[in-house]
C-alpha cells in the first residue's frame, strides 16, 4: 500500500500517522506539502491531525481551501480512498468530503484520552478487521469533536450504514457516558456515500504498540493494507 | 582586543526626553546603578540605551542577587554536554543522541493575564529548547495557585490551564508531566514554571556564540509588535494593587506561527548554514543581540528601521525592548542567506538580514542611517551589577514528637479526607485538558507513574521526566527543603527504572533585599548543591524569579526541579499502578513515622509545624540503587515512592491508579500506626512484586531495610486492625474535588 500524507502549515500528528504506516507496511508514506498541485499516485490520502492554519477561522476551513485540497477531491471522486482523522475530519468536513459538522466541545475545553468506540460496521475498508460491534479503545485529543449534522442527513447516514464508530461506555452501551464531546447520536466517524472516504475524531494511529496506548488501532491500518495491496 | 572608541555618538531621537533621576527610577534602575552606567558609556545615555542596560540589568536578566549563589550548585558530570549559561543544558543518552531541556518561570505575567502568561511561557521554553537545535518531545508544567478559597484562584487555574494546553497542544508537543499544589501564600503571586525536554544529535547542537567578522545577523519568525515591553523589568520588581495596570507588559502568544518556526528552523539547521542562533525572550532583542555578540567576543551593528514591525510608527526604544513572542536572531555563515531566506518563505515567516558582526566590541544601532545606540558590550556584560546581598538562614524548626499528634478518631474519614485535599486530588481535570498522547511516545501518562516516561523517537530507549518541589518544607527549614526537592525527583526518576541523569531549576522566591528571603534562597541552593553533589545529579539549567511578592507578603520559598533519566529498554520499565492481584507489596526503607511538615497534620488540625523529615542523602542513594536495580531484574511490576500523605496516601494511590484493592499489616514497630501510615520519612518506595522472597533475600545481602506488609487484591483497601475502604469511595473523592471546584459558581 502505497500512503500519502498531506502536510498543511500547522498539521502536528502527520508523524504519528506516517509512524504507524510504517510500522504496519514496512513503508514510508509519502508526505504531501499543501503547496503541491499534484502529488504521486498513492493508494491511500491520508488527512493528518493538527492544527491547519492554528484553527484561525474555523478548524479546517483554511486548509479545505488550499491547492493540494483541490487534487484531493478529485482523487476522492475516483474512488481513492482517503483516510481523514481529528483536525483532517474538520477539513474534510470543510471539503464537502464527508456529511457534517464539527462543533466546539460541548465542554467547551480541549479534551485527551482514551475513549472508548462502538465499529458500526466491518463492511469498508476501513472496518474489514473488526468485527461489527466490536469495542475498541483509543485516545481522542481535539477542541473542536462535537459531530452535528441535521435531521434528514442523519437518517440518510443511518439508514446507508454511514456512521463508521460511535462513542460508548466500556461495555459497549451508547449513551452520554461514553461521549466525550457531545457529538450528536454519539457520533465519532463517518463515511461518504461510498464508503471511500472515513473521517473520525479519534486517533487510531496513536493506539498501535502495546505500551503506548495499546493496539486497537493497529487493525483499522491492517485492514487498508489487505484490501488496498 | 581593545573596544573602539566610540567614533559615532548616537543623535537624540524627536520628543526625547532628558534622562531624570524619576526616568532613571522608572526603569529599575538604583541610582547607583545609573552611575555605573554613566561610567560606562562616559556620557548621558540616550533613552534607547537607558533601556538596553535596563533590560541587561533587571534581576531577571543578570541574575545579580543570585548569581553568587548559584555559583555553589554542581553542573559536571561526564554526560553532561552543556551545563547552565545557554539557552537549555544538554545532556548525552547513548548513541549519538543528546536530551536538551530546561525549565523556566512565567509567574508575573500569568498572574496578570493567565491565559496569554501561561501560554507564552510554554512558547518561550520550547523556543528555549529548539534553538539548540533539538525536536522538543514533551512538555511539564509545575504549577502553584492560591488558597482553593480565594477569589481569584478559579480564575486563574482555568487561564493557565487553557493557556498551557492552548500552546502546547497546538504546537503538537505532548504535556506529559507536572505538579498542581494550592497554598494561601501564593494567593496575590501565582507560580508557572514550563519545562521542555528535546533530542538532537549531539552532533548537531547550536549555540548562541556569534563568530565570523562581516556575518549577516539575520532576524525570523513574527514581526515585533509593542507586546511585553519591559516584561523583564516588570519580572524583577514585586506587586502592588497597580500590577494588574501591567497587563500591556504581558506578551501574546500565536502557537502556529511557533510551529511553523519549529519547523522552518529545524529545517534550516539540518543545513550548515547557522552559526550561531538565539531565540528573542525576557527583552527580546536587546539580551538576544547582547548575549550573541558577547559570548562570541565581538561587536554588532544592526540597522534596526530593518526589523519587521507589526505596526506603524513604532520606534527604536519600543523594537530594543519588545518581548513579542516567536522571533529569533541567528548568524549566518556569509552567502548562505538566500537559502535560508527560502525556506523562511515557504513557511511564511518573516526573514531580514539586520545588521553584520563587527571587531569593536561595540553594539552599534541605527535608525534610518542615525546612529541611536553606540554601548560597549563587555563593560555592560561584566560590569554589571552583582550583589553579595546580607542573608539569613532559617532556623531548624524544633522536631515534632509523633506521640502528641492526635490519631484520627475516623481512620476512613482521614483517608478520604487527604485523598480529596487541593495538594492530592486528582489533577485529571487539567491534564486532560493537554495533549499527553500526541507523537505516540508516552508510555507512563500522568497519575500512572512517579514520573513521565516518553520513548525517544526511533528508539526503545525512554527518558523519565518529573518536576518536585515540596515548598512547605523549604519554608519550614530550606536546606532540608532544597535537599529534599533534588532528592524526591531523583526518587521519582527511580521508581520507574530509570537511571537519574541531571536535573534544570527554577528557583522562584520572594524579595532578595529581605535578608530572610536571601537567606532562604542561599539554603535552599546548599541543600540542593548537596544532593546534587551525593546522588551525582549535575545542574545543566535553570531559571531564578526573584520578587514573588504581593504587598510584602512572599510565596512560600519554591525550588522547582525540573528532571531528567534514562532507560536503555523500555520494557523493563514501571509505573504506580496495581493491576495483578494476589503479588507482595514491599516497603522499602526505614519508615521512623515523620509527622512534621506532613499534609496529615496539615489537612487534619491545620497545623504546619515542626521540622520537615531528614534527608539522608546517602540513603536515598543506597535505597534508589537497591530499587532501581530490581526493577531492572524485573522483580518489580509496580512502584511509588512515598512522599505527600506517606504511605497510605501511596497505597491508596497505586490502587485507584490501577484498580486492584490491596489489604495490609502493620509491622510490630512500636510507632504509633497514624505516624506508620502518614509519617512523610524519607527515602522509602512501596513496591508491588510477585517475587517479594528475592526482593527480601537481596535486600537483607546489601543492608536495605524491606519488609513485606501484605497483598493486592480485592475492591478495597485494608490495613488489618486499623481501616478497610472501598477502592470506589476513595476514588470518588479522589477525582471529585477539582472539577467539582472549578465547575462551582459562586
Amino acid at each position: 500500500m502505497k500512503a500519502a500524507v498531506l502536510v498543511f502549515p500547522g498539521s502536528n500528528r502527520e508523524g504519528d500517522v506516517a509512524q504507524a504506516i510504517e510500522l504496519i507496511t514496512g513503508r514510508k508514506p509519502q508526505m504531501v506539502w499543501h503547496g503541491a498541485g499534484d502529488f504521486d499516485k498513492a493508494d491511500l490520502i491520508v488527512l493528518p491531525g493538527g492544527f491547519s492554519y492554528g484553527d484561525y477561522l474555523r478548524c479546517g476551513a483554511m486548509a479545505a481551501q488550499s491547492p493540494v485540497m483541490a487534487e484531493v477531491k478529485r482523487r476522492a471522486a475516483q474512488g481513492v480512498p482517503v483516510l481523514a482523522i481529528c483536525n483532517g475530519f474538520q477539513i474534510a468536513a470543510e471539503a464537502g468530503l464527508v456529511p457534517g459538522v464539527l462543533m466546539r466541545n460541548e465542554n467547551l475545553k480541549f479534551i485527551c484520552g482514551d475513549v472508548h468506540l462502538k465499529v458500526e460496521t466491518s463492511q469498508s475498508l476501513f472496518t474489514n478487521r473488526y468485527q461489527a460491534g466490536q469495542v475498541i479503545k483509543v485516545p481522542v485529543a481535539h477542541a473542536e469533536g462535537n459531530y452535528f449534522a441535521d435531521e434528514d442527513t442523519l437518517k440518510r447516514l443511518e439508514d446507508r450504514g454511514q456512521v463508521a464508530f460511535r462513542y460508548c461506555a466500556p461495555d459497549g452501551t451508547v449513551d452520554g457516558s461514553g461521549n466525550p464531546n457531545g457529538s450528536i447520536r454519539n457520533i465519532a466517524g463517518v463515511y461518504n456515500e461510498t464508503k471511500t472516504v472515513l473521517g473520525l475524531m479519534p486517533h487510531p494511529e496513536n493506539a498501535i504498540e502495546p505500551i503506548f496506548g495499546g493496539t486497537d488501532g493497529k487493525a483499522l491500518f491492517e485492514g487498508l493494507v489487505e484490501a488496498l495491496s | 582586543m581593545t573596544i573602539a572608541k566610540e567614533k559615532n555618538p548616537p543623535v537624540k531621537l524627536p520628543n526625547e526626553p532628558t534622562i531624570t533621576p524619576a526616568i532613571v527610577a522608572e526603569h529599575g534602575l538604583s541610582p547607583d546603578e545609573y552611575q555605573r552606567v554613566l561610567t560606562i558609556m562616559g556620557r548621558e545615555p540616550t533613552m534607547v540605551e537607558l533601556g538596553i542596560f535596563s533590560a541587561m540589568w533587571s534581576e531577571h536578566c543578570s541574575y545579580k542577587s543570585s548569581k553568587v549563589w548559584l555559583k555553589k550548585l554542581p553542573t559536571e558530570a561526564p554526560w553532561v554536554i552543556q551545563g547552565p549559561g545557554e539557552n537549555a543544558g544538554v545532556i548525552d543518552i547513548g548513541d549519538g543522541q543528546a536530551a536538551i531541556f530546561k525549565m523556566e518561570s512565567h509567574n508575573h505575567p500569568s498572574y496578570i493575564e493567565p491565559y496569554q502568561g501561561a501560554a507564552t511561557g510554554v512558547g518561550g521554553i520550547l523556543r528555549d529548547v529548539f534553538t539548540m537545535g533539538a525536536r522538543p518531545i514533551a512538555n511539564l508544567n509545575a504549577l502553584r495557585f492560591g488558597d482553593p478559597a480565594h477569589p481569584k484562584t478559579r480564575h486563574l487555574v482555568s487561564g493557565v490551564v487553557a493557556g498551557i494546553g492552548g500552546y502546547g497542544n497546538c504546537m503538537g508537543i505532548p504535556t506529559v508531566g507536572g505538579e498542581t499544589n494550592f497554598h494561601a501564600a501564593y494567593n496575590g503571586n501565582i507560580l508557572v514554571n514550563a519545562m521542555t525536554v528535546g533530542i538532537a544529535p549531539t552532533d548537531r547542537i547550536f549555540y548562541a556564540a556569534a563568530a565570523g567578522l562581516g556575518n549577516p545577523m539575520v532576524y525570523v519568525g513574527s514581526k515585533t509588535g509593542r507586546d511585553g515591553i519591559h516584561g523583564a523589568t516588570m519580572s524583577s520588581t514585586e506587586f502592588n494593587e497597580d500590577s494588574e495596570s501591567k497587563r500591556p507588559t504581558v506578551q501574546v502568544g500565536d502557537p502556529f506561527v511557533e510551529k511553523l518556526l519549529l519547523e522552518a528552523c529545524l529545517e534550516l539547521m539540518a543545513t550548515d548554514a547557522i552559526v550561531a542562533i538565539q531565540d528573542m525572550g525576557a527583552a527580546g532583542l536587546t539580551s538576544s543581540s547582547f548575549e550573541m555578540a558577547a559570548k562570541g567576543g565581538l561587536g554588532l551593528e544592526m540597522a534596526l528601521d530593518k526589523v519587521p514591525m507589526r505596526e506603524e510608527g513604532m520606534n527604536p526604544y519600543e523594537l530594543m525592548l519588545s518581548e513579542s513572542q516567536e522571533r529569533m536572531l541567528m548568524v549566518l555563515k556569509p552567502g548562505r542567506e538566500e537559502e535560508a531566506r527560502k525556506i523562511f518563505e515557504k513557511w511564511e515567516l518573516d526573514f531580514a538580514v539586520i545588521g553584520h558582526l563587527t571587531d569593536t566590541e561595540r553594539m552599534v544601532l541605527s535608525w534610518h542611517g542615525d546612529i541611536v545606540a553606540n554601548i560597549p558590550i563587555p563593560p555592560l556584560v561584566t560590569s554589571a551589577p552583582m550583589y553579595e546581598r546580607p542573608w539569613k538562614l532559617t532556623k531548624l524548626p524544633a522536631v515534632l514528637d509523633a506521640a502528641k499528634v492526635p490519631a484520627p478518631t475516623d481512620w476512613k474519614a482521614s483517608l478520604l479526607k487527604l485523598m480529596g485535599c487541593p495538594d492530592l486530588a486528582s489533577k485529571a481535570w487539567i491534564w486532560h485538558q493537554y495533549d499527553h498522547l500526541i507523537m505516540g511516545n508516552t508510555a507512563i501518562r500522568p497519575q500512572d507513574g512517579d514520573a513521565a516516561l516518553v520513548r525517544v523517537p526511533g528508539t526503545y530507549k525512554g527518558l523519565a521526566i518529573t518536576s518536585d518541589c515540596t515548598p512547605r518544607y523549604v519554608q519550614a527549614h530550606p536546606e532540608t527543603g532544597g535537599r529534599q526537592a533534588v532528592a524526591e525527583a531523583w526518587r521519582n526518576i527511580t521508581a520507574t527504572g530509570a537511571e537519574p541523569l541531571a536535573i534544570t531549576d527554577n528557583m522562584n522566591f520572594g524579595n532578595p533585599q529581605k535578608p530572610e528571603i536571601m537567606g532562604q534562597f542561599a539554603g535552599a541552593v546548599m541543600g540542593m548543591a548537596e544532593a546534587c553533589k551525593v546522588l551525582n545529579f549535575p545542574v545543566v539549567s535553570g531559571n531564578v524569579s526573584l520578587y514573588n511578592e504581593t504587598e510584602g507578603k512572599p510565596i512560600l520559598p519554591t525550588p522547582t526541579i525540573g528532571a531528567v533519566g534514562v532507560i536503555n529498554d523500555l520494557s523493563k520499565a514501571v509505573g504506580s499502578r496495581l493491576i495483578q492481584a494476589g503479588i507482595s507489596l514491599v516497603l522499602v526503607g526505614e519508615t521512623k513515622g515523620w509527622l512534621g511538615q506532613s499534609l496529615y497534620l496539615r489537612e487534619m488540625f491545620g497545623r504546619e509545624e515542626g521540622a520537615p523529615p531528614p534527608v539522608d542523602l546517602e540513603v536515598e542513594r543506597h535505597n534508589g540503587d537497591f530499587v532501581r536495580d530490581q526493577i531492572d531484574r524485573g522483580r518489580i511490576v509496580a512502584c511509588h515512592d512515598l512522599s505527600d500523605g506517606g504511605l497510605l496516601v501511596a497505597l491508596a494511590e497505586m490502587c485507584i491508579a490501577g484498580g486492584v484493592g490491596a489489604e495490609i499489616t502493620l509491622p510490630a514497630t512500636g510507632i504509633p500506626s497514624h505516624a506508620f501510615l502518614y509519617g512523610e520519612d524519607q527515602a522509602r518506595y512501596l513496591v508491588a512484586s510477585p517475587r517479594a522472597d528475592k526482593i527480601l533475600n537481596t535486600a537483607a545481602k546489601r543492608g536495605v531495610p524491606a519488609v513485606v506488609l501484605g497483598n493486592t487484591g480485592g475492591a478495597a483497601l485494608t490495613v488489618k486492625g486499623v481501616l478497610s475502604v472501598a477502592l470506589s469511595d476513595i476514588k470518588a473523592v479522589h477525582e471529585a474535588w477539582l472539577p467539582d471546584y472549578m465547575n462551582r459558581t459562586e
